[in-house]
């Protein structure tokens, strides 16, 4: 379209296409029905205007087999929407397998994005083409959300809690991104771009060091320095759980309760220990509320979830009479 | 409820024949109809008023058991059982009091509202006593909250009492002061039944107030379980 | 009552007593029982509050011109929006045909003296003005920069703005629109005039009757949400904000509990007027009354069920989505018999285009586009890329404005000469109807595809290319504004000039049409009995027996 004047946004996403033709879909539907009801009001208000100043109208029996015919047909084409979106919306909201995981962290006014290579950016993701990619994100503070209109991606991004995006860009190209749930005063301005690169262009620019800032300490380097690994140990389970082969698996609770060990679980244990206590610990690790940055937390999951369970499978448990 | 055109035909004339009909009803039947309705309607939206705060309740109680178990056990349930009793004795007087009025006998309903509110104030001088006693404890939300507490020999982390205490105090909050408003309502009635305005054929106003105590009496029976006795064996 | 051997002995000539001559002085408007007079009060409270927020729509649409944020500063911007959203949603759409048009004729179409409680109904109007007035003290005072829809934990833990009391100023006039549907539904069940079954009952009657349900069973829980915020707010309970161990979500779901049920309270009253209008302009029965009765209370049921429609990618659950936008699609059924048989009235009608049936003919085409962009929201692959834009703007706009403004406004003209007893030039009133249809759409068609392309809400500044769209809608919006104001001037003339009208100035068919203009201070000199049925042109469808002129 014009440059200056688009009507309609760029598709650069393997879901945008599929959203557009939904909409377009529903938007066939809209303007059918709009343009039958527009045309048939001004036909009949023509058609049968008053003729004389006293003239009445002439009443009709009512009709139910037609109020059901013109309940029933619109009923059943919204059903075929219902179902058409629903199919899309769980297509853009189930990551393929293979998807490589970033970080996107949003905060007042700003988005932190961390690359897996430990790569990280202000305000702008650069990402290769063709290649499917999620987006793992958080808020520092309150409820942004992260909106790329091109790749027809969006979800709300939210504080105390991981929420995910995906998509595969299809197109290289510079590309708005959005804060889309109003977050205070320069929510206008928490705006960037996400660069979409050849994959070769994509592999010279990490290499390069991608953009200004620091790689991120690695999950490993933060688990020593933090001092995690004086109670985690892979040889002893005297003050701590194994966290081999735990992300992912059921763990049971002081409680009696079992919970998964998710992305969300093992941010509370470091934020808040207290809040779920595991079966035959004591309560003694700290809270490392405020000392580590909602990215650092998420290079630390990054690491207990690449601690893969030893061949054999089942996770071990603490050893019988060790209560500590 | 049409009434015929032959009754439209003999309308009340209201004022000095029909003493405390208005004058937009065509009857006392329908006078009184509109205010049992009117007061059931006004009931249905307090059920959704005090809902809010039971939904809020129920998400965190089903996040923090732990959290509230201990909590809840900071709560004297000895004086909660005792408001129970209180308050369900003064919906008793109340209910006398309503039939006290529609057999027209005045001074016995008045009684029965001076007992209702009696009882009622007895309520809200243990609730004082309480709110008084989770002051003192640092329980009340705010700069000064502490909580040190624990569930099956665990700590329960302080956030968690927070919320429990912030729905206790709203809650309970919400509910003394539609009491306070049901003393207000009682002194009222109390006032305008001395003046033997209330007849067996008017007497909505008496029947209507008897219900919004039965209602504020209802809320606190959901009150006092989910909140005293979590947990407790 | 003063006025009863007025009446009794009055021919019927300009010196008759009606509602307006029967007292005169400002207590007895200020301590008035009469609805009709209350009904006139709501309307200039209400007249008051949506020219605040008219202001702030024209400075929002002002500074849109232009991409950068150069109009006002970025926290103004904030504050302008929120203010707009605030004062137009809770102090305007939702009184404003029930707390005017509703007060006014629902006594008069049932055959009724008054509403049941007439000094709960003056108590409304003062609660109304008691929210209102500390709302726009906070407003005075810098006002509220979180969004109409105050979401946490922005609203409890980051604005340094008067949440609270804002919060407090729509908690109590949550009360007015409460005790007015308490009122209306007392008032339909126990006081409908001899003859008056429900299915005669006029369709005005039946839309209010659901919208009342609404408004005693939603407008608690956003009460309640707003107590909680305050809460939150001052003490840190922790039930919103996860640094305390809060879910901000349940703020949403709490919000949205009320306030997706509250468009249908917007809605329902201004559709019943559509079915007066083209019943009475078309000169016959509305079509299938029976399915437009009930597709109103269906509405009201329904649209409990949709809330988290508003928040399919706010963190609910897939399967939580999966539900809610299949009852979206189901809620929209109900709407779409009433304006299927709107359309059916018009065959074999007598149909006339005076300037309330051009504001109905309207309501039907803007409306329609409006309910099907709402189903486009309610289709989740769709909403996950437009929720949040323009194109939720546009179409809340074309169902609030197109739809319950215009329906308000009909209706305005349609019972103006009830009310004032006065006709209002017709030249004027269809120039002002025909402006207001090409500003609307002007202002708010660009807005769809703002959307898609991408134009998040509530944004002060945007990329350059969403300009042209912007200049068309803010130019719309200029011309929106002229068709708003002209009916200020006209009706003002109309009330000391315009032509007296006689009882039934359309030859319309309603309990309301057969007493004078204006009418009497109880409404009726006899009161009617009913003996036919709804919209019956062509048959008498009320007798009034003869019998000595009663007013007690």
């Amino acid at each position: 379209m014009w440059q200056n004047f688009p009507l309609f946004p760029d598709q650069a996403s393997t879901i945008a296409p599929k959203v557009d033709a939904i909409f377009f879909f529903g938007l066939g539907v809209a303007a059918f029905f709009s343009l039958l009801i527009a045309v048939l009001v001004i036909a009949l208000a023509v058609r049968y205007r008053r003729r004389r100043p006293d003239q009445i109208g002439e009443d009709e029996a009512p009709h139910d087999a037609l109020e059901i015919v013109w309940s029933v047909i619109p009923l059943l084409i919204l059903l075929v929407m219902f179902g058409w979106g629903a199919r899309v919306y769980f297509q853009a909201t189930r990551p393929p397998a293979n998807a490589v995981e970033y970080y996107g962290i949003g905060k007042q006014w700003m988005w932190k994005f961390q690359h897996p290579s430990g790569v990280r950016e202000i305000n702008e993701l650069h990402v290769p083409l063709g290649k499917p990619i999620k987006v793992k994100l958080t808020s520092e503070d309150v409820i942004h959300d992260f909106f790329v209109p091109a790749f027809r991606v969006k979800y709300d991004v939210i504080p105390g809690r991981y929420t995910t995006v995906w998509f595969q860009a299809t197109k290289v190209g510079t590309y708005h991104l959005f804060c889309d749930e109003y977050c205070g005063a320069e929510h206008s301005r928490m705006v960037g771009s996400i660069v979409v690169m050849d994959p070769k262009d994509y592999e010279q620019w990490l290499t390069r060091g991608g953009g200004a800032a620091a790689p991120a300490a690695s999950g490993e380097e933060l688990f020593s320095s933090l001092a995690c690994s004086t109670c985690h140990r892979t040889d002893s389970t005297v003050r701590a759980p194994l966290l081999v082969g735990l992300y992912g698996s059921q763990v049971q609770l002081a409680d009696g309760s079992t919970v998964k060990a998710d992305d969300d679980y093992v941010r509370e244990s470091i934020l808040n220990p207290q809040a779920k206590v595991v079966n035959g610990f004591q309560p003694i690790m700290p809270s490392y509320k405020g000392q580590v940055s909602e990215e650092q937390i998420l290079q630390l999951i990054n690491y207990i979830k690449s601690l893969a369970a030893p061949a054999g499978g089942a996770t071990p448990t603490p050893a019988p009479g060790k209560k500590g | 409820m049409a009434s015929t055109p032959e009754t439209v035909a003999a309308a009340p004339a209201h004022g000095a024949e029909h003493p405390g009909l208005a004058h937009h009803f065509e009857s006392y039947e329908q006078q009184r109809e509109s205010a049992s309705l009117g007061m059931w309607i006004f009931i249905a939206q307090e059920i959704m008023f005090f809902g809010g705060l039971f939904i809020a309740y129920a998400v965190y109680r089903h996040m923090y058991p732990d959290g509230f178990a201990a909590a809840s056990a900071e709560l004297d349930v000895k004086l909660g059982t005792f408001n129970t009793v209180v308050l369900i004795g003064s919906s008793l007087t109340m209910a006398l009091a309503v039939r006290a009025a529609q057999l027209g006998r005045s001074k016995a309903s008045a009684w029965f509202l001076i007992a209702t509110m009696a009882l009622g104030t007895t309520f809200l001088g243990v609730k004082g006593i309480e709110y008084h006693h989770k002051y003192v404890e640092h329980h009340i939300p705010g700069p000064s909250f502490q909580f040190t507490g624990e569930h099956h020999g665990q700590p329960v982390p302080a956030n968690q009492a927070r919320i429990f205490f912030g729905l206790y105090f709203g809650m309970t909050g919400l509910h003394a002061l539609h009491m306070v408003i049901g003393l207000g309502l009682l002194l009222w009635l109390l006032y305008h039944t001395r003046k033997g305005r209330f007849t067996p054929d008017n007497y909505n106003y008496v029947e209507g107030v008897g219900l919004y105590w039965h209602f504020v009496d209802i809320v606190w029976i959901f009150l006092f379980p989910l909140l005293y006795l979590i947990g407790r064996h | 009552m003063s006025s009863e051997a007025a009446v009794a002995e009055a021919p019927h000539n300009t010196h008759r007593v009606h509602y307006l001559n029967a007292n005169y002085g400002v207590r007895s408007w200020l301590l008035t029982k009469d609805h009709k007079r209350i009904g006139i009060l709501y309307a200039i409270s209400m007249t008051f509050f949506f020219a605040i927020g008219g202001i702030m729509a024209a400075l929002i649409r002002l500074e849109l011109a232009t991409p950068a944020g150069d109009l006002v500063q970025p926290d103004t911007y904030n504050r302008l929006f929120t203010m707009h959203g605030i004062m137009m949603v809770f102090f305007f759409l939702i009184p404003s045909v029930p707390a005017t048009l509703g007060n006014f004729l629902i006594p008069l179409m049932i055959g009724a003296k008054d509403l049941a409680f007439p000094k709960l109904n003056l108590a409304s109007w003062y609660i109304f003005n008691i929210g209102g007035a500390i709302t726009l003290y906070a407003l005075l005072h810098g006002g509220v920069d979180t969004g109409w829809t105050f979401y946490a934990p922005y609203s409890t833990s980051f604005s340094n703005t008067w949440v609270v009391v804002t919060g407090v100023g729509i908690f109590i006039t949550g009360f007015a629109s409460i005790l007015t549907g308490l009122n209306f539904i007392v008032t339909i069940h126990r006081m409908r005039a001899p003859g008056m079954t429900w299915f005669r009952m006029p369709l005005f009657v039946w839309s209010h009757y659901a919208t009342s349900l609404i408004m005693i069973l939603g407008t608690p829980v956003v009460a309640i949400t707003i107590l909680m915020l305050a809460g939150e707010r001052l003490f840190h309970i922790g039930i919103f904000d996860p640094a305390y161990g809060g879910d901000p979500v349940l703020f949403q779901h709490l919000f949205w509990f009320y306030s997706h049920p509250a468009v249908y309270i917007m809605i329902l009253p201004s559709m019943g007027v559509v079915s007066e209008l083209v019943a009475a302009f078309a000169r016959k029965r509305v079509f299938g009354y029976g399915f437009v009765a009930f597709s109103s209370l269906a509405i009201a049921v329904l649209g409990f069920l949709v809330w988290a429609h508003h928040m399919f990618i706010a963190g609910v659950s897939v399967y939580a989505a999966l539900v809610f936008s299949i009852l979206t699609m189901l809620v929209a059924v109900p709407s779409a018999i009433k304006v299927f048989n709107w359309t059916a009235t018009l065959y074999k009608g007598s149909v006339s285009w005076e300037t309330p049936m051009l504001y109905a003919l309207g309501f039907i085409g803007l409306f329609t586009i409006g309910g099907l962009t709402g189903v486009m929201l309610g289709t989740l692959g769709i909403d996950l890329h437009v929720t949040d834009t323009y194109f939720v703007v546009a179409h809340f706009h074309y169902v609030m404005v197109g739809g319950v403004i215009m329906g308000y406004l009909g209706g305005l003209h349609y019972w103006w000469p009830k009310i004032t007893g006065r006709m209002y030039p017709v030249f004027w009133s269809k120039l002002a109807a025909l402006i207001v249809f090409i500003g609307f759409n002007l202002t708010f068609f660009p807005q769809f595809l703002l959307g898609y392309l991408g134009m998040p809400r509530r944004y002060h500044a945007y990329p350059p290319e969403f300009q042209v769209l912007n200049v068309m809608s803010s130019a719309g919006a200029t011309v929106l504004a002229v068709g708003y104001i002209l009916p200020l001037f006209y009706f003002a003339w109309s009330m000391r000039y315009g032509k007296p009208a006689g009882e039934n100035p359309w030859g319309a068919v309603g309990l309301e049409w057969e007493t004078s203009s204006p009418p009497p201070p109880e409404n009726f000199e006899v009161m009617p009995v009913v003996v036919g049925e709804a919209y019956d042109y062509g048959k008498k469808a009320y007798s009034f027996p003869k019998q000595e002129a009663k007013l007690g």
